[in-house]
């Protein structure tokens, strides 16, 4: 890497951060609240469909327990700005501008513990499990989620059934699409690395790739700890916006919620996971009016049928291997 | 491609359709609602619903409030406690609702309360229990009973009516209504002189009690308190009586199903728990409800249409009262309510914006539940 392509890096960093930067003093504005909620969902499930897209789609191996990394990273960092976090930013008392600013950074530390944390599980449900394939996996992975959940359940300190309450309502617009943009682009630059290829290498043919040398468990594991991480910080970011949590969030279902964005947008395609998640976070919101106009339940109707005719008409999902390709952006390099 | 293209654009549309719908009618007022009219617990969401409905189509059809109808938006939350935040918030801001009723589950109530606060909005919850859902703040009422005082209307009732000096408690440590239930009894009845002789525990989902039954058996207590729900204590009443535990069983508002004597047969004859409100109540208020619920739905209002319809009337109540009809007057007008006649008993906020109103107790007898006493705060 040339001290040239570093500087264009950190160039294209700050725009990122300045264009989402007007876009959360922006959207309030222009969009009422409602509407925000639902661009604000649509990034948390953008999060969790591409950090699902490197295990199920790019490594292909079957993991139904997403749901339960999610609860992972949600709880852990809900319990540290709850406990730790907040009490000591009450304590300080400074200006209203600095206080925005120290409570910010605290979000990043909240978010940055529940990934950790789910990342930490992914490692210890991953090393075992791996070793497993396709249904075994699955199950396995589904009974961790099942594990977790019920731990909460039963954890007087973290709400229990009750729910946890009171968490501080930090997340902004921002931070949300700071971590799709960070998830989007890390997942890009390992799809096109050495890793990625040998994640693909996993996918298509296990036996194949470890004749030529690829260490099949260990890149899984890594892919494993990757993808869990981030889940972790769709958590995070999803405790720190709705400021409560319940257990009954974070069901199997939630998990097949996650399955369904990677397989309707293509296995293994980013762009497909973006598309997807956008779809299934609007197309039930939107279908909203039709349940109070009607009074009949059509939603939950809808929704499933338009998922089966889609799946039945393109059963590679939406876009099967391909990428929206940026290319054209670029200027043409010189090899 | 072009397949993408097109589904993008629809989704979109309809999208942007949504926002437009909206029209602003200055002779309505709009009350939001939110419940779980899908998902596992339906029966919940729909019956509060029909008891909402009930009372605010017969104001209207009356005439209104000073010329204005009200008009319901309900939102479905299919049970669960994030589509609960997004139905509130969708509620307040793209409805434009003055005020909201719901939900039925506490853990519910805990999600949408935040936002109805964080934007002021008045909410006014039926029938969510847990004491935690009004101290979210200021804006967050409810018309029923919390969860202490079914505690403590068991142990008063086991005291002075049972007579009994020696209880067994049977709770099940993985709900925080039962806990919180089984903590307020014990603190009662040992208060008044009374002994807990034994407290066990057992998980939703057990099916096997014998082993905690066969315990109690040999302390010799003359109640048991099971403070837990419908299939748990159903299973446990019909296996105390094959053990010959023949003491009676007392419990909470979460009997309240007719699936509890489907399931223990006539092993709970004898047996008390504290309610709402019954249909077989002599007050006459409650048989014009029944008979008007009934000629509506063709069946016999549960528990919860009846605190749907009391809530609606409350809100119908304070809504005359209010000075404007802003969210701020409304829930002024909300915070002054003193001794309202409704179905379910008197009610009146107190500090906590919580109801203080009277529970009755219900026996169990040839699978029926029959009416014993009502028990004033």
């Amino acid at each position: 890497m040339t001290p040239h392509s570093i500087f264009r890096q950190i160039i294209l960093f700050i725009a990122i951060c300045l264009i989402l930067f007007i876009f959360n003093i922006v959207t309030p504005y222009v969009l009422n609240a409602y509407l925000c909620m639902i661009v604000i969902y649509c990034g948390i499930n953008i999060i969790l469909g591409t950090s699902l897209n490197i295990i199920n789609g790019l490594t292909g191996q079957f993991s139904m327990g997403h749901a339960g990394f999610m609860a992972v990273g949600a709880y852990a960092s809900a319990a540290c700005s709850y406990y730790y976090l907040s009490p000591l930013l009450n304590s300080l008392s400074t200006s209203s501008f600095i206080t925005l600013l120290v409570q910010q950074f605290f979000l990043v530390i909240a978010l940055i513990v529940g990934g950790g944390a789910a990342a930490l599980f992914g490692y210890l449900v991953g090393l075992p499990s791996l070793k497993l394939r396709g249904d075994y996996l699955g199950i396995v992975t589904l009974g961790f989620g099942e594990i977790i959940r019920v731990t909460i359940l039963n954890m007087d300190s973290l709400g229990g059934a009750r729910g946890f309450t009171g968490i501080p309502a930090w997340s902004n617009f921002f931070w949300i699409y700071f971590f799709v943009v960070a998830v989007v682009m890390t997942s890009f630059r390992l799809m096109r690395s050495y890793h990625g290829r040998a994640l693909l290498s996993i996918r298509e043919d296990e036996i194949a790739a470890e004749s030529i040398g690829i260490n099949i468990t260990g890149h899984k594991v890594r892919a494993f700890v990757f993808s869990s991480f981030f889940a972790g910080i769709a958590g995070g970011l999803f405790a720190h916006f709705i400021g409560y949590l319940n257990p009954s969030s974070f069901t199997f279902i939630k998990s097949f919620e996650a399955i369904i964005i990677v397989v309707l947008g293509g296995m293994g395609s980013i762009s497909g996971s973006i598309i997807a998640a956008i779809i299934t976070t609007i197309l039930p919101e939107a279908l909203r009016p039709l349940q109070e106009i009607t009074k009949l339940d059509f939603r939950m109707v809808i929704y499933p049928l338009l998922l089966l005719t889609l799946m039945l008409t393109r059963p590679q999902g939406l876009f099967g291997n391909k990428e929206i390709s940026f290319s054209f952006l670029k200027r043409k390099k010189s090899k | 491609m072009k397949k993408v293209n097109f589904l993008l654009l629809s989704t979109l549309l309809i999208f942007s359709l949504t926002s437009c719908t909206k029209k602003t009618d200055q002779n309505v007022i709009k009350v939001g609602e939110y419940g779980s009219l899908t998902g596992s617990e339906a029966t919940f969401g729909t019956s509060t619903h029909n008891g909402i409905m009930l009372a605010i189509d017969e104001l209207n059809s009356a005439g209104g409030i000073a010329g204005k109808k009200i008009k319901v938006i309900t939102v479905d939350d299919q049970g669960k406690p994030e589509e609960a935040a997004s139905a509130v918030t969708k509620l307040i801001t793209s409805d434009k609702v003055a005020v909201i009723l719901g939900e039925v589950a506490s853990s519910r109530s805990l999600a949408g309360a935040p936002i109805a606060q964080r934007y002021k909005i008045p909410m006014v919850s039926p029938s969510s229990t847990n004491p935690k859902v009004t101290q979210v703040g200021n804006y967050i009422f409810r018309t029923c009973f919390i969860d202490p005082f079914q505690g403590k209307v068991m142990a008063n009732f086991a005291k002075n009516t049972l007579k009994a000096k020696k209880v067994a408690i049977l709770r099940d440590v993985k709900s925080d209504y039962s806990v919180g239930l089984a903590e307020f009894f014990t603190k009662t009845f040992t208060d008044g002189g009374g002994k807990v002789v034994v407290d066990l525990s057992y998980t939703a989902g057990d099916i096997d009690f014998k082993a905690q039954l066969t315990t109690i058996r040999s302390k010799g207590v003359e109640a048991i308190f099971v403070p837990g729900y419908y299939t748990e204590v159903g299973l446990i009443a019909r296996q105390a009586k094959e053990l010959g535990v023949s003491v009676p069983l007392l419990g909470g508002d979460g009997w309240d199903s007719a699936r509890l004597t489907e399931i223990a047969g006539n092993s709970l004859d004898n047996s008390y728990f504290s309610n709402h409100y019954t249909a077989e109540s002599k007050d006459p208020r409650v048989a014009e409800f029944v008979e008007k619920y009934k000629k509506v739905f063709g069946q016999v209002p549960d528990g919860l249409a009846a605190m749907g319809y009391d809530a609606a009337l409350v809100l119908i109540d304070a809504l005359k009262r209010a000075k404007t009809l802003t969210p701020d007057d409304i829930r002024d007008a909300l915070a002054a309510t003193k001794n309202f006649q409704a179905v379910t008993g008197v009610i009146s906020f107190n500090d906590n914006r919580d109801a203080e109103k009277a529970a009755v107790v219900l026996a169990v007898k040839n699978g029926q539940f029959k009416f014993v006493e009502t028990v004033n705060p």
